[in-house]
């Protein structure tokens, strides 16, 4: 009995990890927007549920190859999030810090209600069947592995951009002395551009990812959402490293609270570990006072 | 090389500086001596780009600064060492430097530029992987000017070297300035520092309420009454 | 000739019932209870303390009320106090740690969201007894009209309720306004560091708010479930409800009394038009679903880049600085 139980335990554990690889992602691109615009944006799942739409309809409706739907959806979410900084926070970059989150989620209502629009409340799959693996009793899901190594991949090749281009290096610098930048000679518009591009393009990849396990329909950003905004701030706002630990800490608290109960106590769980470790450590996992 | 005419400046409402006019010839290195709060830092502010004039004409080797936006400015040359440092403190040494080669003009040198900075102070290349707000007064101003030449300038602005450090470092910081002179660079300092930066500079301009009083060769002004009475308390 | 104006303004409310179809009499008790919760979020939201976790105080007011009239049988005369304190007491356990720890802006309002999302899937979660997603009807008590239960046929009694709650809500926020406390949270909101060393209690002055509007959040939820007789955990919770609040005392403005209240009539009637035109549409078989609430959308983010002080309070700037040229 004890070991079929440490068996679950186990599954539990290595699934919140293979989940915690997508929320991991989705904190980066939101945690690289803070770093460098200091504005958080409420609507990102939002942007995660057009990527995943993006999928669907050419992949699932069109026919188009599954990677070319991917490399669309990745450069039209890119372009949103491009979007989402020169129409919305731009303007507004001046004002109380409060009004740019709020832009944000007055987003958050547009894209849900122009995604029912356009695509009504249907719930909406790929159809695609990926295997389940089976390891000494244990079982995974295909899609889940696939995520994850992906979601890993890709936090390695902005890990490679921030540390390795003058670009990147100006994306590291500039939450540091944004006055300063203009001495480098760095274009700070230029750089928030780029980073609102980077942050979509990782929302458009996580969307990648989410497709393949989860249906779509226009307010599934209310899924990924707030856990994102809460592994951040866990974290430590703007602290990439922080959010990287916090969303494999939350979503094993996630699967192993689903596991024992139904998955909206792994979530409550999560949460209330999230409202207890603000308590304890104010500035974020990893943040510095 | 630089040449200001009829510059007024501040911020919002405030003037800071009024109707200056001074020049910079290539290979001179020139200092602005004068108290604290005479306007010696918006001074290098304007002229890096970092605020904007009210009014007047500022050149570069002929060219008007006002017809380039501020990031543009070190591309012209003119490399600013801002008044305390200002390191990216949670960066690596070698970021740090990477960072003063952003420019576009700056980029195919810097490995060049670089190993230039490690030869001019090889304390920097000991400390490459460190982080820069970890390192000692001295050793950040080190890496501030090894920033600012990077960028490959012609012109090099500095903003009060010395400040706040410790009296030894401050002769340090002055023996890297001749160094730095030295190497043909241009340099326009400022400084409070009036006995000292005589010693390293060629010509001074007296700066005192937003306004240029007086100017001389460093000799003249290390003899001159009024500034060894007003500036060094002789 | 403007002394008189909230005179005229209090009699037709008063008189308002008696002469009013039941339709705008129903907009009127709606626009009524939201003002009410706008009102309590603007009491802590003027000082900068921006929440985006009012929906799980709305719904605590709303489901302990239900669930103690369902379960226990206890009349929501007590069921309603008895939400309104344990929404002091939620407000305390999370506000007090925040503003002991000095976990401000950003920080506090991404907290906050996660107390809203917390109670909203603590209520999912308890399905059993609450209906989940599905929501949760109190019982009726009789044919439907009855003091004791809180639970009205006719919508004129029920308007009298609402109407009361609302003055209420709108004397607190004068009382506030008028009390040693505000000028205390204004210099809190300026410079917490500069406000302690001046001898204010920082984190008591913040608490106190913050319990405050808790409190009148829970007896706008309160009044929500007795008048609609139904609450669901996205209808009167969660990040949508919690960020339709803020938006909407933004759209009125932070600053004035009636800023809230104005901003739930911009709001109410915004989207009860586009909703009565999208039916109607769809009656034409014409479906968009989606389209008033995109506009809604849109016109939020219009109103934060255009008018951040809101509609009155740039009203009322825009009126004192006419005065002003005129002086000089």
């Amino acid at each position: 009995m004890d070991e079929i139980f440490d068996i679950f335990l186990l599954e539990a554990i290595i699934n919140g990890i293979l989940f915690g690889g997508v929320l991991a992602l989705l904190s980066l691109g939101l945690n690289l927007i803070f770093g460098v615009v200091d504005v958080v944006w409420i609507c990102y799942a939002e942007l995660v549920m057009f990527g995943m739409y993006t999928v669907y309809w050419l992949a699932g409706v069109y026919d188009i190859n599954i990677f070319i739907a991917a490399l669309g959806a990745i450069a039209l979410v890119s372009v949103l999030g491009w979007l989402v900084h020169v129409l919305i926070i731009s303007p507004i970059l001046g004002t109380a810090p409060i009004n740019q989150l709020l832009a944000t989620g007055g987003l958050l209502f547009f894209l849900q209600s122009v995604a029912t629009l356009m695509f009504s409340i249907e719930f909406r799959n790929l159809g695609l069947r990926l295997p389940i693996l089976e390891f000494s009793e244990m079982y995974f899901s295909y899609a889940r592995l696939l995520a994850f190594g992906v979601a890993l991949v890709g936090m390695v090749v902005v890990y490679l951009f921030l540390t390795r281009t003058y670009i990147g290096a100006a994306i590291r610098a500039i939450s540091q002395d944004r006055e300063i930048m203009v001495l480098m000679g760095v274009n700070a518009k230029k750089i928030y551009w780029v980073t609102a591009s980077i942050g979509g393009g990782l929302a458009g990849l996580a969307a990648c990812l989410l497709v393949l396990q989860y249906d779509v329909h226009p307010f599934v950003g209310i899924s990924f959402g707030p856990i994102t905004f809460i592994i951040c701030v866990l974290g430590g706002l703007g602290n990439m490293i922080g959010g990287f630990i916090a969303a494999f800490i939350l979503s094993i608290i996630i699967s192993i609270g689903g596991l024992y109960s139904e998955i909206e106590w792994g979530y409550v769980f999560a949460f209330a570990f999230f409202i207890v470790m603000m308590f304890i450590r104010p500035q974020g996992l990893l943040g510095k006072k | 090389m630089l040449d200001l005419k009829g510059v007024n400046a501040g911020y919002g409402s405030f003037q800071a500086l009024f109707d200056i006019s001074l020049n910079v010839k290539a290979g001179e290195a020139v200092a602005v001596i004068g108290p604290n709060g005479a306007g010696k830092t918006t001074l290098m502010r304007v002229i890096s780009g970092m605020t904007e004039p009210f009014s007047g004409e500022m050149e570069m080797e002929g060219k008007s600064l006002s017809s380039f936006p501020p990031h543009q400015i070190v591309e012209l040359g003119i490399a600013h060492v801002p008044e305390n440092r200002r390191l990216f403190p949670g960066m690596s040494v070698e970021d740090n430097l990477k960072l003063g080669a952003f420019a576009k003009t700056a980029r195919s040198d810097s490995a060049k530029n670089l190993e230039f900075v490690y030869e001019l102070f090889p304390r920097m290349k000991e400390r490459r992987s460190q982080l820069a707000g970890t390192m000692s007064g001295g050793e950040q101003q080190m890496c501030a000017i090894g920033r600012a030449i990077m960028s490959g300038p012609k012109l090099l602005l500095m903003d009060e070297p010395s400040a706040g450090l410790a009296p030894v470092v401050v002769q340090q910081v002055f023996s890297l300035v001749r160094r730095i002179r030295e190497e043909g660079y241009t340099v326009l300092i400022v400084e409070q520092n009036v006995q000292q930066v005589l010693q390293v500079v060629d010509r001074a301009y007296l700066l005192e309420a937003g306004q240029l009083i007086d100017s001389g060769k460093s000799k003249d002004l290390l003899e001159s009454d009024s500034v060894r009475k007003a500036y060094m308390g002789l | 000739m403007t002394r008189t104006i909230p005179f005229i303004i209090g009699f037709l409310l008063v008189v308002a019932p008696f002469s009013t179809p039941q339709y705008p009499l129903h907009l009127l008790i709606m626009i009524l209870i939201w003002s009410l919760v706008y009102t309590a979020w603007s009491l802590m939201g003027r000082f900068g303390l921006v929440s985006l976790g009012h929906g799980a105080f709305m719904s605590i007011g709303a489901y302990v009320t239900a669930l103690l009239w369902n379960y226990s049988g206890i009349s929501p005369w007590i069921g309603i106090p008895a939400a309104m304190i344990t929404a002091a007491i939620m407000a305390f356990l999370v506000a007090y740690p925040c503003f002991q720890f000095k976990i401000v802006g950003h920080y506090f309002a991404l907290v906050t969201l996660a107390l809203s999302e917390v109670v909203k899937l603590v209520i999912i979660a308890s399905r059993d007894h609450t209906g989940g997603s599905l929501g949760f009807t109190p019982n009726r008590e009789g044919d439907g009209t009855s003091f004791y239960a809180l639970q009205f046929a006719d919508k004129e009694t029920f308007y009298f309720v609402v109407l009361g709650a609302w003055v209420l809500g709108l004397v607190i926020w004068r009382l506030v306004d008028k009390s040693m406390m505000r000028y205390a949270l204004d210099s809190i909101s300026e410079d917490e560091d500069a406000s302690a060393a001046a001898g204010i209690h920082v984190t008591g002055s913040k608490l106190k708010i913050t319990m405050l509007s808790a409190v009148l959040t829970a007896l706008g939820g309160a009044l929500y479930c007795q008048y609609q007789m139904f609450i669901g955990p996205e209808v009167i919770g969660g990040i949508g409800i919690s960020l339709q609040i803020v938006f909407a005392v933004v759209v009125g403005g932070l600053y004035t009394m009636m800023g809230p209240t104005i901003g739930a009539i911009i709001t109410l009637l915004m989207t009860e038009i586009f909703r009565n035109w999208i039916t109607s549409l769809r009656t034409e078989g014409i479906d968009l679903a989606g389209l008033d609430t995109s506009i809604y959308g849109l016109m939020l983010i219009l109103f934060i880049i255009f008018l951040p002080k809101g509609v009155l309070g740039e009203l009322i700037d825009r009126l004192a600085g006419g005065r002003q040229k005129d002086t000089s």
